[in-house]
């Protein structure tokens, strides 16, 4: 695992040199967040997503336990448990208003942290793994997330479900009885809301678990750098602590910052205001919206209004919202250009950022009711996001002729400065061109 | 192979889409009403602090107090709070005596100790609010078939809410623009999602006497009572603005020296 001139483990204590010969934890820690992993020296502040989506994890499942404490998963006394925690409990408004901006924050993080991952090219080889885990990561977040929505047993916590497990009724022959299956009987009852609350509080610890993994995986060959350009030595990379837990830890206060001004200013702004009404199977609300981070997907859902090649519009709706997501997985080898970094690739930068805009123009139309001239907006965006990754992505890599690459990492940082490299590296006898994978 | 399968699938979704774009639309009617229906204007409420930000704001407890009034003598008729017990009153700034008072004169359901009979006692400062009707059946009977909602969170469950429910109250004097019909037993206010509400125009000045001598005007009123709500919906909101500007303070110190700390770590390398 990493380079061979990372910083070893060398406990002072008698204590430590104990624990670590019999239960090599601290070792672990080391290498995987400590001064044992070097990281190329050179990545900017968008590489601090990665720490602050943990760190929006850890927030999300503690809040969650404390929660689970003193809300009732049932539908009769679902929405008063959770007005019990914002009125009666001690500062449960305070931990409820943690946990519901903390998923939009969660989402926020993520969202940028991929962004970051398409324009860097941090999905390329040798680092496929690592990007497939992270979709791995965003479905099951997605998927956690809806669940959650629908605990409080509001309006749109109620008619949310009834619309997204409605989905799988599209699939021919066999939806209805799936459909029935995952919901516990016809429509969202008291079966759903138990099942949903289940998930909802063992699937973070999946996700907990994922994330584990995947940082297995990116220790391997380590952080891509904003120039693309591989690590080939210890003038290259710094220690990850103490120089990018310093910087970790300034971006996270910048994130608390953020965080905050929502939680105790405005903590019902990125909510609706329909789930404050208790669910109510016989009113249904004027326009049914997901969360806001769910709508460029409601988007594409909604995008398709012709029963096309014998496949009727909903199934379309359907297999394009999975399809959006599900591509993700094979983006490594869809973009099959060797240069990594967007600052290098002058056709590829264009079309990340209409991509990009993209993103925003999906959401917009999502929350827009189904009426012109949003559906015909939100057809051309989503054909766009597909034809993106599926076409324009694959034919960029014949066409395009990227910029010159700088030589290494270590003289694209210094070649500004004009100072020589300090290197902060163990063993500079270990110094090998190749990282040990 | 990877990259065949995504062009041919890329194709066929761009195809379905860029037909479905391009088929016509049947003729949309525009809704009259979205032409009538009013945005809520805005409640120039003192408890959203200066520039109505919404950051260091209290609540007036003269106006939570005159709120509660207009919420008993009025709205009560019809709309519960039942989220609301004596209890949390102490919040509007009355004594605990004051709590005990008003509890004991609303009656709550009870059971008998002697016979195990339905009866009725009187409500003690840990009770909630009682209903106005027993039941939505009840409700729907009194009122012309239309329920009416329970205001303990209508400030959080409408957009705008706050400026929605003062809007809303203030908004019955607006004249019915000619060619709208309201229907019978229905009310215009243009503020009201379909412009015909139907309860009746609640506040009229000059209705109730306010014990501190404020004048009781419909937009008085109004605000007071959307004062009131504002509180049943978010009593935890005084508490959050100070934690929060505490926060703010603790968060921007602690940026700083993590800045600095991060410059210093960073300092021989650059």
């Amino acid at each position: 695992m990493s380079f061979p001139w990372a910083n070893q483990y060398q406990p002072k204590s008698p204590f430590m040199q104990w624990v670590d010969s019999r239960l090599p934890v601290p070792r672990l820690v080391y290498n995987a967040v400590g001064a044992g992993y070097p990281v190329p020296r050179n990545i900017n502040y968008l590489y601090n997503f990665g720490v602050l989506a943990g760190v929006a994890l850890m927030i999300q499942i503690i809040t969650g336990i404390v929660l689970a404490m003193h809300y009732s998963a049932h539908i009769t006394t679902a929405f008063d448990s959770v007005e019990h925690i914002m009125r009666n409990v001690n500062s449960g408004w305070l931990i409820r208003y943690i946990h519901m901006n903390g998923a939009s924050f969660f989402f926020i993080v993520v969202y940028i942290h991929i962004f970051r991952g398409l324009y860097f090219g941090s999905y390329k080889a040798p680092r496929e793994m690592v990007w497939m885990l992270g979709v791995l990561i965003l479905l099951l977040m997605m998927a956690t997330a809806f669940m959650g929505y629908v605990l409080p047993w509001g309006q749109m916590s109620f008619w949310g479900a009834q619309v997204i497990t409605s989905l799988f009724s599209a699939i021919p022959l066999v939806g209805d009885a799936i459909r029935t299956w995952l919901v516990g009987g016809f429509a969202p009852d008291n079966a759903t809301i138990t099942r949903f609350f289940s998930l909802h509080y063992v699937l973070p610890f999946v996700i907990l678990g994922v994330v584990i993994l995947k940082i297995w995986a990116l220790h391997i060959p380590g952080s891509t750098n904003p120039t693309g350009v591989d690590v080939q030595g210890p003038q290259d990379t710094l220690p990850f602590h103490p120089y990018f837990t310093a910087k970790d830890g300034f971006s996270l206060t910048i994130y608390l910052i953020l965080f905050s001004a929502f939680v105790f200013f405005m903590p019902n702004s990125l909510g609706h205001p329909d789930n404050y009404i208790p669910a109510n199977a016989l009113s249904t609300p004027a326009q049914i919206v997901p969360e806001w981070y769910l709508l460029p997907f409601y988007a594409i859902l909604r995008a398709f209004t012709l029963d096309f090649l014998w496949i009727p519009a909903k199934l379309w709706g359907v297999i394009a919202m999975f399809a959006s997501i599900i591509l993700l997985f094979f983006l490594p080898w869809l973009d099959t250009s060797r240069v990594k970094s967007a600052t290098y690739r002058p056709l590829y930068k264009k079309f990340f950022w209409v991509l990009f805009f993209n993103m925003f123009l999906l959401g917009y139309v999502g929350a827009m009711p189904a009426e012109e001239p949003y559906v015909r907006i939100g057809q051309i965006a989503t054909a766009y996001y597909f034809a993106h990754f599926l076409i324009i992505m694959p034919l960029l890599s014949f066409i395009e002729k990227p910029l010159p690459l700088p030589n290494s990492i270590a003289e694209s940082v210094f070649a500004k400065s004009g100072k020589k490299p300090v290197t902060v590296a163990a063993a500079p006898a270990a110094a090998q061109p190749a990282p040990a994978e | 192979m990877v990259r065949f399968i995504g062009f041919g699938a890329g194709l066929v979704f761009v195809l379905a889409l860029i037909i479905g774009a391009l088929m016509p639309r049947e003729a949309t009617v525009e809704d009259p009403i979205k032409k009538i229906h009013l945005y809520p204007r805005h409640a120039q409420l003192s408890h959203d602090g200066p520039l109505g930000l919404g950051v260091f704001g209290t609540f007036d407890r003269a106006q939570l107090q005159r709120g509660y009034q207009v919420y008993k003598e009025v709205c009560s008729a019809c709309h519960g709070l039942q989220r609301i017990a004596f209890r949390n009153l102490g919040d509007l700034g009355f004594t605990d005596a004051e709590v005990k008072a008003l509890a004991r004169a609303a009656e709550v359901p009870s059971i008998n100790p002697q016979t195990g009979e339905p009866a009725t006692r009187p409500a003690l400062p840990s009770d909630h609010l009682p209903p106005p009707f027993p039941n939505e059946t009840v409700a729907r009977l009194a009122n012309n078939n239309a329920l009416p909602p329970d205001l303990s969170l209508i400030v959080k469950a409408r957009p705008d809410g706050q400026n929605y429910i003062y809007s809303l109250l203030t908004g019955y004097d607006k004249p019915v623009p000619a060619g709208h019909d309201v229907p019978v037993g229905l009310h215009f206010n243009p503020y009201f999602h379909s412009v015909n509400i139907a309860m009746a125009k609640p506040l009229n000045d000059g209705q109730i006497s306010y014990a501190d001598g404020t004048e009781a005007t419909v937009d008085q009123m109004a605000k007071d009572v959307t004062t009131f709500l504002r509180w049943a919906s978010e009593p935890e909101l005084e508490i959050r603005r100070q934690t929060g500007v505490a926060t703010m303070i603790f968060l921007f110190i602690l940026s700083i020296l993590s800045f600095l700390t991060y410059r210093k770590v960073w300092a021989n390398l650059k």
